[in-house]
């Protein structure tokens, strides 16, 4: 499967490498099923990221269909979350594996 | 146990009405129960298998990984109904008099079947790896009993079944000659909404980083995360907010499949001694 992964995306990522942050990600935290900050605070309509480390032993989805991301974060491991230019607004998220406890929101302003 | 129920039930149903769009438009080809099982099969081995590499899948291409990963086996399976809308533009007419003289019978099993078990694969295989990390993340962590995690598992696939037995008898109460007419309608939305899906998932990668501004917002109207919503993202890729590269892909894959079938059609000229069938 690694080996399918490999020869399949070679031809992508010929074509460009991932483009960089404007500015350094805003971190995330995920532990014991619970986002630290809950609340990100960032500017209206210019792309961010968010870099999410999953302290948890198991993995969790971080899933918004107002911000279209699901993106998968095994445990222990980090996952960077690109999100397009956002009118201003509050845009819900969630581990989508505890979705009673992993809750956050992005606000942008 | 109700929120296992419900995460693992949507999953499911997705990949259900996509094996029963299958069924339908496969209907009195020999051997399709055979290939359709094959795909369900492949698909839960694959998740499986994809589950227990997902660290080193997304380790791949700088934190990448899942995504060109997804991207890939969406826009492969975009691929095989472009193949099955065509080669049904030179053959389905042939097929539907067939069936009417035959009375429904068995037709000729030379149809591309794999293209179709592949797409089944991929539905089955996309869902249900979210379904393994969701089972195995509540299973590690104990508190749940094994038992009331399979009880959860056994009936949200059985929920999943009853999506694909609404899906594939809801489509085969149009009439014969319609049938494959409609499935062919219902395959060019669903390859189109996937390779939106697609689109998306390599602009969260960090690839084709253009037009990603979003175009319009339909969410007063339909939330896309209502049940509703959710049913016509996974049938035509329903989107509440797409992007503006979302919405080029969306077009260009529609336009595609129509002018390529149109070619192909033209290839096989109507016989004037053949009856009439829509």
């Amino acid at each position: 499967m690694r080996v399918t992964a490999l020869i399949i995306g070679a031809g992508v990522a010929l074509m460009n490498l991932p483009a960089l942050a404007d500015d350094a990600p805003i971190a995330l935290t995920l532990k014991d099923h619970k986002f630290t900050p809950a609340e990100i605070h960032l500017k209206a309509n210019v792309p961010a990221q968010i870099l999410l480390s999953n302290e948890d032993p198991s993995a969790e989805e971080f899933d918004s269909s107002s911000l279209h991301v699901e993106k998968v974060v095994p445990g222990g491991q980090k996952g960077i979350v690109r999100l397009r230019p956002l009118a201003p607004g509050r845009y819900n998220f969630m581990g989508e594996y505890h979705s009673d406890t992993a809750q956050g929101v992005v606000i942008a302003e | 146990m109700l929120a296992s129920l419900l995460i693992v039930f949507r999953e499911v149903i997705e990949a259900g009405l996509i094996v029963g769009i299958v069924l339908a438009a496969t209907k009195g080809v020999a051997g399709r129960g055979r290939w359709v099982s094959l795909g369900v099969v492949a698909g839960v081995l694959g998740a499986a298998i994809v589950a227990a590499f997902a660290g080193k899948i997304a380790g791949l291409f700088q934190g990448s990984g899942q995504e060109i990963f997804d991207a890939s086996i969406l826009l492969l399976a975009v691929v095989m109904l472009t193949w099955h809308n065509v080669w049904m533009a030179g053959h389905g007419r042939a097929m539907a008099r067939e069936m009417k003289q035959v009375g429904a019978q068995v037709l000729a099993g030379e149809r591309p079947m794999t293209a179709l078990a592949i797409v089944v694969g991929i539905a089955v295989l996309r869902e249900g790896s979210e379904v393994v990390l969701f089972l195995y993340g509540i299973a590690s962590q104990g508190g749940t009993s094994t038992a009331a995690l399979l009880g959860g598992g056994a009936l949200g696939v059985a929920a999943g079944a009853g999506a694909t037995a609404l899906m594939y008898y809801g489509l085969l109460a149009i009439p014969a000659h319609r049938l494959f007419g409609v499935t062919a309608g219902l395959i060019t939305l669903l390859a189109a909404g996937m390779a939106a899906q697609a689109i998306l998932f390599l602009q969260q990668g960090g690839y084709f980083e253009v037009l990603t501004n979003t175009v319009w917002d339909t969410s007063w109207l339909l939330k896309q995360d209502s049940l509703v919503g959710r049913l016509l993202h996974t049938l035509i890729g329903y989107n509440d907010t797409p992007n503006g590269a979302q919405l080029v892909v969306y077009a260009v894959t529609v336009i595609g499949i129509v002018l390529l079938t149109r070619i192909e059609r033209a290839r096989h000229p109507r016989r004037s001694a053949a009856p009439k069938v829509a």
